[in-house]
């Protein structure tokens, strides 16, 4: 911790650069995957800050996690702490990309809405060792209406196909799905243009069909978002 | 590693937030820019005083819970306070917050732009 204190004397600029004055969109993608998938890897080898790490506790009326806590003798009882790990991309004068290492683990999900919120989509990196890892994650994104890829991270194990996977994790076939290595910056970034070229793909679509319909949805709505939701988005 | 928010006792907590556990602090998204509007003024708290020092120039809310070693939610807090008093301006996100609803594809688009030019 001292030594992390004296690196820093002047504020967030020791962890990289500051943003530029202009900077006022700040914008969410969230790296999902099990413990050890790579997702602090990813977000390092594409951040521009080196990683950070930060934590938020979170109360909320009681169910599976109190019962837990009670089971296992813990006092705290509606409480929950879940640390995740970020970094930035300047994408240009007022635009920054902050990308979110988050677990996997159930007892992260009720944090979802309110951390996550308006993210704009997310990457499931996923270790073929271990792509039971995964299941709770895709389920709950799905649950969630997030729009998400699949990317394999290469960890040297034995190759199974595309559609072996694809089968293994009950994945659609309208869910891109890459392989990359998470250490590699240029494999990194063409996992993100992937997911960002997907939800661009869903977002004209779901545009074009709202003109043919526009009871169904109203597009002008998309661009007023300035206003935080009230709480409450469970 | 000792990690503030996580060792210190909650009493600190609790007084470094006037006793609030909440407030109206949910308008501060994760990535909400924060600006600092004037300069530290004697007999701040410290933590206000490391806030307005490191937001010369725009710093996420989860950067200044980061650097701050403090839980995102006890930031907040104190954020909302400074916000009301006008020591900062917020900057909150323009994307889309409501479930499901995308982006739309301008922004997208200038997404994509800024990953290329990586």
């Amino acid at each position: 911790m001292d030594s992390a204190t004296f690196e820093r004397p002047t504020g967030p600029s020791s962890a990289g650069p500051s943003l530029a004055d202009t900077a006022d969109n700040g914008l969410k993608i969230v790296i999902v995957g099990g413990f050890g998938a790579g997702k602090t890897t990813m977000v390092r080898s594409v951040s521009e800050i080196r990683p950070l790490n930060t934590e938020e506790t979170m109360t909320r009326a009681g169910e599976g996690i109190d019962e837990l806590a009670d089971l296992e003798g813990l006092s705290r009882k509606t409480s929950t702490t879940v640390a995740f790990d970020f970094g930035r991309i300047s994408l240009d004068a007022r635009s920054v990309l902050y990308l979110f290492g988050a677990p996997g683990q159930e007892r992260f999900w009720f944090l979802w809405d309110r951390l996550f919120s308006g993210t704009l989509g997310a990457v499931v990196l996923v270790d073929t060792r271990r792509l039971s890892d995964s299941w709770y994650a895709i389920d709950r994104l799905e649950h969630h209406n997030t729009p998400f890829i699949v990317a394999c991270n290469d960890f040297g194990g034995p190759l199974h196909t595309e559609e072996q996977i694809r089968e293994a994790l009950d994945l659609g076939p309208d869910v891109p799905m890459v392989e990359c290595d998470a250490r590699d910056r240029s494999s990194s970034k063409y996992v993100l243009i992937t997911l960002v070229e997907h939800l661009h793909a869903l977002s004209s679509q779901s545009m074009s069909a709202s003109a043919r319909n526009p009871s169904a949805q109203n597009p002008s709505a998309t661009s007023r978002a300035a206003e935080p939701t009230p709480e409450a988005a469970s | 590693m000792s990690r503030p928010g996580r060792d210190e006792s909650p009493d600190r907590l609790y007084t470094l937030t006037g006793g609030r556990s909440h407030s109206d602090s949910d308008t501060f998204d994760l990535v909400t820019l924060v600006v600092a509007e004037s300069d530290p003024a004697p007999g701040m708290q410290s933590e206000h005083v490391a806030i307005l020092r490191m937001c010369r120039s725009p710093v996420a809310v989860v950067e200044i819970a980061a650097e701050l070693g403090l839980p995102g939610s006890i930031v907040r807090i104190m954020l909302a306070d400074l916000l009301d008093t006008g020591r900062i301006s917020a900057r909150h996100p323009r994307t889309a917050r409501a479930a499901d609803r995308l982006p739309d594809p301008e922004l997208l688009e200038q997404v994509l732009v800024g990953l290329r030019n990586l």
